[in-house]
Order: structure tokens, then sequence, then C-alpha cells
């Protein structure tokens, strides 16, 4: 259907408009980012002297070398990757379970429920009722404060009941009449069905739990329980603004916290290309409203 | 038994009989929903029980029984702090450029990539205008730092090493704004126009074609074709941003924020925090967070009203 541009017409001024529009934004985008990648290999002596450059002189990989042998750095990343496996596994069962179960229309008190989660996305508490609320339930320095007070986002929700309610309904009906329960029918029919779907909001709420920074120092006081971003900061923040002194902290070499921040970025820019082609479904199906 | 009360409920039994087959059709569903049930009710609707907390002198030892009441006194004092203005006027300025000024940026992208013919250049630029939104703003704002602090930033570097004298991005409060602005559009204006390429893909092509029989230049097809059918989406994004007035990312604000800028960088949510978690005045904080959402509350109301005036469907 598409790719009938030849019918539109030549304009070559237009295309060239385009085309540059297009690159220009491409370099933008880019070139801090690789800036960042490249100086990452570079030398502290060529940082600290050369100014601005997109390919070291002179290559090392040194910074890596040490923040992968540096084990508190390890450890913030170990505790990112326990938060994010972790939590998203939680946002994940607890988002499908109750959208699967909205997506219901002719279930008993829908509307209600269905009016409470919509609810909390126009009002909230705000932020000290929730922590007076996680600090009730002890729930400080634990990890449990970032799962439970995300379980989950109500648009992924809503989108993921759109979802659910588009799969034909004939299908349940011919796995009803073999005796299928509803819980067998969800586990072994809706979930293989919905797989692109659940892969992009798995996607989206690793992305909110790995990136996550201000949950973290919320909730989690002990710096060794920090994740990779809280830690992440401390090393940008610390050694640039002249406080090393009183944190008892020595100064990052420019190089390692250029490393620093590549590794932060890095699991979830190789992840995300693979599952591009779901996000515009996805967002399509956030339009529709059940 | 379980087969047939998935068939037809209507056909069996009485009225009561009937309902009660509802019930029992739909108790595993009810099951499933609970766990997300508790979640909403534990962790949203306690808190929002909590903000009663705005009208006590809440004492964290005695707990919210023991604490005494003392009415709009905290809002007495929000609205009488000379920093109630000022954090009402950044809140605006934020939003403002926010409104005006990053809501075209996605618009822009997703039009001019529409014209493109190349596919393979297409799934290029997509790829790296999403890539972006993948990043922490704790990296974001670190990137920032990176080029651009005074001192070692490689921007200012480069800047100094020919004569130039340093950009004081980070530290100078007029370049604050500006700087939230760059990095909002740097990191969300690709992913934002994700809604607006989809809506673009169900362009019928005809269109385009009878737009040629009529004489129409390509630049014509975009006014006439290409916007009109965008023209639902943006009312509607436009009308939910509007509600969302007062939400202008905490955690970016947060981590740009310091001494030196306070001044334009303190909204309402940084100064719960520094107020309120920091220095333990709850019942205080919780009276600001409070007007925070009853504003942006009755924002959104408004807006989905007015939404409803342009004969678009309701946001909610």
């Amino acid at each position: 259907m598409r790719t009938k541009y030849d019918l539109r017409g030549k304009d070559p001024l237009f295309t060239g408009i385009v085309y540059l529009i297009l690159i220009a934004a491409l370099v933008c985008l880019l070139f801090p980012f690789l800036y960042v990648v490249s100086s990452s290999f570079a030398t502290e002596h060529e940082i600290l002297n050369r100014g601005f450059f997109l390919l070291p002189k002179e290559w090392t990989i040194e910074a890596y070398g040490y923040l992968l042998s540096n084990a508190n750095f390890l450890g913030a990343f170990e505790n990112s990757v326990v938060i994010t496996v972790c939590g998203t596994a939680i946002n994940i069962v607890l988002t499908s379970l109750m959208a699967y179960g909205l997506s219901k229309t002719w279930l008993k008190g829908r509307r209600l429920l269905n009016f409470l989660v919509l609810f909390t996305m126009i009002f909230s508490g705000g932020i000290i009722p929730t922590y007076l609320v996680i600090r009730e339930l002890g729930l400080i320095n634990s990890y449990w404060a970032l799962y439970l007070n995300m379980a989950i986002a109500p648009f992924n929700l809503i989108v993921m009941r759109s979802f659910f309610q588009s799969i034909p309904n004939e299908l349940e009906e011919a796995a009803r009449i073999d005796g299928c329960s509803e819980l067998r029918l969800f586990l072994r029919i809706i979930i293989p069905l919905s797989m692109p779907s659940i892969a992009t909001f798995t996607l989206f709420y690793a992305v909110f739990n790995w990136n996550t920074y201000f949950y973290a120092i919320l909730f989690i006081n002990d710096s060794a329980d920090w994740p990779l971003q809280v830690y992440l900061r401390q090393m940008l923040v610390v050694s640039s603004s002249g406080m090393e002194a009183e944190s008892g902290d020595f100064r990052y070499t420019p190089a390692v916290k250029m490393a620093a921040v590549i590794i932060t970025a890095l699991p979830l820019l190789v992840v995300y290309p693979f599952l591009q082609k779901h996000f515009n479904k996805g967002m399509m199906l956030g339009s529709v409203k059940g | 038994m379980r087969q047939e009360a998935g068939l037809n409920v209507s056909r069996v039994g009485g009225r009561r009989g009937e309902a009660w087959k509802e019930w029992r059709r739909g108790f595993p569903l009810y099951l499933m929903i609970l766990p997300g049930l508790l979640f909403f009710l534990i962790f949203r609707y306690i808190p929002m029980g909590g903000i009663l907390i705005a009208f006590q002198d809440f004492n964290p030892f005695g707990g919210f029984f023991k604490s005494e009441w003392v009415g709009f006194a905290h809002f007495a004092r929000l609205f009488g702090e000379p920093d109630f203005w000022s954090l009402l006027r950044n809140t605006m300025v934020l939003s403002a450029l926010n409104l005006f000024l990053f809501f075209p940026a996605p618009i822009l992208i997703a039009v001019v990539l529409n014209e493109v013919r190349r596919q393979w250049f297409r799934k290029v630029v997509q790829t790296v205008i999403y890539m972006p939104h993948f990043l922490s703003w704790v990296v974001v704002v670190g990137i920032t730092v990176i080029l651009f602090s005074t001192q070692e930033g490689a921007v200012n570097k480069a800047l100094v090493n020919s004569g130039m004298s340093p950009l004081e991005v980070m530290t100078d409060p007029d370049f604050f704004r500006w700087t939230y602005l760059i990095q909002n559009i740097w990191k969300e204006a690709g992913w934002n126009a994700i809604i607006f390429l989809a809506a673009l893909a169900s362009i019928n092509p005809t269109l385009y074609e009878a737009a040629v029989v009529d004489g129409a230049n390509r630049w014509r097809q975009i006014w006439h074709v290409t916007l009109p059918a965008l023209r639902s989406v943006i009312i509607i994004l436009f009308i939910l941003r509007l509600g969302h007035v007062m939400d202008i990312g905490f955690e970016h604000i947060y981590l740009m924020q310091n001494s030196l800028n306070l001044s334009v960088s303190d909204v309402f949510d940084t100064y719960v925090y520094r107020t309120g978690v920091l220095q333990g005045e709850f019942s205080y904080t919780t009276a600001v967070g409070l007007f925070k959402s009853c504003v942006g509350l009755v924002l959104i109301i408004l807006a989905n009203k007015l939404s409803k005036k342009f004969g678009e469907e309701g946001v909610y």
C-alpha cells in the first residue's frame, strides 16, 4: 500500500531539505554519545589536553579494566540487575493478570475497577504520604519498596487490557468447550498469542527499573544496596564538584567516568532495536479505549 | 458444569442462580485481578487517604491517630511563603517551554520522516532517534556535565583553547531553562514521534494521489493531507499535556539542580523532597503536594472538557 512516493512528484529542493533536517537530527543525537564512547577509550592525558575529538590518537581500555575490577561498581551493577529482573517480573505478572481480568466485558464490578485504575492516573497522594506508607510497612532499605510501590503502571495496564480485548472471543469459546480452565486458557492460549505485546511491555518496565534513580534515593539509604544509577551519579558529581575530600572518595579519571556512563547505558541500548518493530503497534493500541 | 457456564449463562436457572453462575464464572478472573487490586489499594489509595495529614501537625512518633489537627494552617503557610510564587513561576515557565517548544518537535520529526522514500534510511533514523529514550536521566545529565562542565567539559575546553570564554551551562541560572528544554528534546522528541508516525501510517495513499491530480506540490501535500491526518492526535495529545502542566519531570530537574541555579530550577516536587523527606516536615509538604495534585486534577478535568468541545473523544 505504501511507497507510492513516485506518484507524489519529484522536487529536489524539497527532498534535499528533508534529508538535511534528518541528517542534522542524527548528528545532534549521536555526537554527544559518540564523544563519550570514544573518549572512554582515550588516555587521561589526551582527554585533559585535547579539547573535543571523536577519534582518540591512542586507544586504551584501562578505564573499563578499572571499573570491572572495582568491587563497588560491580556491586552496584549487580544490584541493578537484581532490581531489574525481579522488579520487571513482578510488573509483568501483576499487570498481565489484572489486564486479562479487566478485559472481560461481562465481569461484574469491572467498571468500578477500571475507574479505580484510571483515577490513579489523574490524582495521587503525593510523595510524602507514599513515603510514609512505605515506611510504616517497614520497607525502607528493602528492594520490596521499589518492586511494590511501582508494581503496575496504569497506562501499561490499560494498553494491555485493550490488547487482550482485541483477541477474538471464538478462540476462548472453543478452548472452553474443550474443558479448558480459565487459568489454563490464560497460560496456554492468551499468553502465547500476546508474546509480542508482553515482550514490549517487559522492555518498557525493564527500562523503568534499570533507569530508576529517584525511588532508589528515596527508599534505599544503605550505599551498598544502591543501584547503578545512584552509584553513577555519585561518581559524576563527587568528582566534578570538588567534594571528594569530604566524602573520602578518590578522584575518578574522566575516562573512568565516561566508561561508567557507557556501561550504565549499554544493556538497554543492546536490547531495544530487537523489539522496535512492536513499538508502533503497542502505541496504536494505546489509542483504543475499552 | 464449567463448560456449560462458559457457553451461555442466561439460559440456565432463575435470576439468583444466574447471578451465582456469573460470580462463579468470574471467580478465577477475580483471583487474577486481586494482586493488582491490592497494589492499587495499598500503594495508591492508602497514600491518597494519607493526604489528611496535610491538615494535621503530623507527629512521626505518635503516628496518624495521635497527631493534632490544624485545619488549613499549612496551606496558609504555603501561600504566604515567598518561595511559593517562585515555585509556581518556575513550574509554569518550564511547562510553557514543554507545551510550545517541545511539543512541536516530534510532529516535525514524524512529518519529515514520512517524506523519506528510502526504507533503509527511514529505519536507521528511527532506530537512532529512539535511542536516547532508553538512557536514564542520570546518564543524560551526566553526558551534559561531561560536555559542558565549566572546568572539565569538552566543549568548554575547546572554547577556551580557541580563546573564547567557557559557557557556564551547569551553573549559570540563565542557561537552566534552555538546557532543560534541549535535553528534553534530545531525549524524548524522537520517541514521542512514534504516535504521530503511527497516525501517518494509516493515511490512505490515494489522498496523496488525489492531491497530485489537483496540482499540489510536496509542500502543499504536507499542508493539505499530512497535517490534517494528524489533527486529532495533535489536539488530544496537546490537551493531555495541558492537563499535566504540573508534572515536569522530577528526576530530570532534581539532577540538574544545584545551589547556584535553585532560583530558576526549584519546582514543587523538588521542594517537597528537600523540605519533606530530607528535613522531615511531613505535614507541610503533604499540603504542598496536595496543592499540586489538586491543580493537576482540575487541569485534567478542564482539558477533557476542552477536548470534547473540539469534537474529539474525551481523553478518558
